[in-house]
């Protein structure tokens, strides 16, 4: 049904004397078409008037905005003959009707809706649109389109329900039935209103998958204690309050709602709901942009650098950080709240990174910027570059939040190359370490490595030495090259971790043997 | 003279190693081990410790004054090897339970006894409990000068 017809005429009055205003109405007659709440408040106060007082014309489908505004003059004139038929039996409370009153009244103070308590009021007016415009151009955003989200107060639900159930009532002693289904949403028709004005003023269209969001919270403080009556009436709905926040959450609520009887309801809640002395507010306006990924490669050059900062006790024990340095300057450009920063593996402090570098993805919160040519990433890249010599970034790109998983994904399956420098307490020649070369597929047992075991679990870990190479350097120096399987501990592989891994180099040579560098590509 | 005689190492983040320490009986000469008993009492055994999780839970604790072994030499002489730490067992070294020459040759690295790992907490306090090796030196010459 797209507009009103004769057999809503009864539910139209009904709303209308108890103070539920034109859209709220129109939303009650289950009145499906977009354009007819976009029209100007006060038209549709005068249609719907004109359209109660037009109860001796044809019942079929009376389009009620064609209504000639000649006639309504001649009609107003005729009210001294008109309340009388328009007064229903069966309405609750008997409220004067105020349309029957010169324009005066029209002109005086809007009533707030008993419904809606403004939202499709004052908060589908030009001036409040022009708040909300004013609020993300402030912001300074960069985006192609918006998501509007809308918070309503709770006690929303519970008059909708009341008003229901007061329209029900009437409708049913007319022999017609009310579906809850058949009912438009308030959040719905307060969208079909809102976003064709916000996209006007913004420049950029409504898009619920879009990225950019602008949210509005809505309260009531004169009627927040609504709600409290569903939590005598329905106490297992309502969750212990974490924090300070309230136990009455819109979801709380409306699980109440449809648990309640009607005849509880009744008991405890006025029908139809009491006109509010003051309209909603709009607590808070607030912008969020959808997060942004940027992928890469990095190189670490520095033994003295931790991947991410290293604090202990709030005292920083080395300066800067792998993700830091590369952070700091994506931040500033794509002018974000805060990053996220994950890496296929990792490496100790004093383990350098070299060849094609390790892939890692950075993510960035609530950017303000979010385009950005291939160029100016390139050019993003040469500024980190430029700005440390310790690290090196490479390939740097925008990418979809997905890649992060496929990064994470070959983590295990990898084979890593590594080179070691390894010194021996005896002495060695060349033809000591010669036969290294020849070991294929070293099946290691590792256990938990003591410098790790106080923040992991104690463990066994079977890994695989693919292939070594040895570089001789002097009589307690040589350089070991290694393929290996992903996750092996190398520098327990060359010093034993006394013992706990077996079997290791200081057990093949039968020296005692460290580490003193490792690199890896 | 039947002091305790031990050295533990912290190996960093308050895990610590415990291993007989130089002046050890059993690292004298002329000594050969030839067991190691985990079997500390009817109900204890250090072997059967298991741990789970970070947190190491399930671990048997130990007050200083806990055994972890006893040590039997060829002389028959028999030593109690204590914690002298608070804190969990994670494991005790089975390889000298196969091996355990391996005590004598290798006292502080693979021949070491047991790794514990104290409470967060009482983690500081047990460093500065230790003795440094310069500590230790002076206490052992000090022991030497007064017994003689």
């Amino acid at each position: 049904m797209s507009s009103l017809t004769e057999k809503d005429r009864p539910v139209v009055q009904l709303l209308m004397n108890t103070s539920t205003c034109p859209r709220c109405i129109l939303r009650f007659c289950g009145v499906g078409s977009q354009e007819l709440y976009r029209r100007p408040y006060k038209d549709l106060m005068k249609d719907l008037k004109e359209f109660l007082k037009n109860n001796e014309e044809k019942e079929d489908t009376v389009c009620f905005d064609v209504v000639d505004p000649p006639c309504k003059r001649i009609r107003l004139e005729h009210t001294e003959e008109g309340p009388d038929d328009l007064n229903h039996n069966g309405t609750l409370q008997q409220i004067p009707l105020a349309d029957d009153e010169n324009t005066a009244t029209e002109n005086s103070a809007v009533k707030i809706c008993n419904v809606c308590l403004g939202i499709l009021q004052e908060f589908c007016e030009a001036d409040f649109v022009k708040k909300v415009c004013r609020k993300v151009n402030s912001a300074d955003y960069q985006f192609t389109s918006f998501v509007f989200s809308v918070s309503l107060p709770p006690q929303l639900s519970v008059r909708e329900r009341a008003a229901w159930l007061l329209v029900k009532q009437e409708t049913g002693k007319l022999g017609l039935s009310l579906s809850k289904d058949d009912i438009v949403q308030l959040k719905e028709a307060y969208k079909w209103i809102i976003h064709p004005q916000l996209s006007e003023e913004l420049g950029v269209p409504a898009d619920g998958k879009g990225l950019f969001e602008v949210s509005v919270v809505f309260a009531h403080p004169e009627t927040e204690d609504e709600c409290r009556f569903l939590a005598t009436a329905c106490p297992d709905c309502f969750k212990p309050a974490k924090n300070k926040q309230s136990v009455f959450t819109r979801m709380a609520v409306i699980k109440a709602l449809e648990k309640i009887k009607e005849e509880d309801f009744l008991k405890h809640f006025p029908c139809p709901p009491s006109s509010p002395k003051n309209l909603c507010v709009a607590l808070e306006i607030q912008c969020n942009n959808g997060a942004i990924f940027v992928a890469g490669r990095y190189n670490k050059y520095s033994r003295n650098l931790p991947q991410t900062p290293w604090i202990i006790d709030g005292e920083r024990k080395l300066e800067s950080s792998v993700e830091e340095l590369i952070s700091e300057h994506l931040m500033a450009e794509f002018k974000a709240d805060s990053f996220n920063f994950s890496s296929s593996g990792r490496e100790d402090v004093d383990v350098r990174t070299l060849g094609n570098g390790r892939p890692f993805a950075i993510e960035l919160v609530n950017p303000r910027r979010i385009r950005f040519t291939a160029e100016e990433m390139k050019g993003l890249q040469q500024t980190i570059n430029n700005s440390s010599d310790k690290i090196q970034v490479r390939d740097l790109q925008l990418v979809t939040r997905s890649a992060i998983g496929r990064m994470k994904e070959g983590e295990e399956e990898k084979t890593k190359t590594y080179s070691a420098l390894i010194w021996t307490d005896k002495a060695i020649q060349k033809e000591d370490i010669a036969f290294l070369d020849d070991i294929k597929e070293l099946k290691l047992d590792q256990k938990t490595p003591l410098r790790v075991l106080h923040r992991r679990p104690l463990a066994v870990r079977y890994r695989i030495i693919h292939t070594m190479k040895s570089e001789y350097i002097d009589e307690h120096h040589f350089r070991l090259h290694l393929k290996t399987q992903a996750g092996t501990y190398i520098k327990e592989f060359v010093h034993g971790d006394f013992g706990r891994t077996k079997p290791n180099i200081g057990s093949l040579l039968n020296r005692t043997t460290d580490i003193l560098e490792l690199d890896v590509e | 003279f039947s002091q305790i005689q031990h050295n533990n190492f912290i190996s960093c983040c308050r895990i610590c190693v415990i291993t007989l320490a130089e002046a050890h009986p059993l690292l004298q000469n002329g000594k050969t081990i030839t067991s190691v008993n985990y079997q500390i009492s009817a109900n204890c055994s250090r072997l059967q410790n298991k741990v789970s999780g970070k947190s190491k839970r399930g671990a048997q604790f130990l007050t200083e004054l806990a055994p972890l072994c006893r040590i039997s030499s060829s002389d028959g002489e028999e030593y109690t090897i204590y914690s002298c730490i608070r804190g969990r067992l994670i494991e005790v070294n089975e390889n000298i339970l196969s091996n355990p020459a391996l005590l004598q040759e290798k006292p502080s690295t693979e021949g070491y006894i047991a790794v514990v790992l104290p409470k967060f907490e009482e983690s500081k306090s047990v460093t500065q409990g230790l003795l440094t090796q310069k500590e230790y030196e002076e206490v052992l010459l000090k022991r030497l000068n007064s017994s003689s």
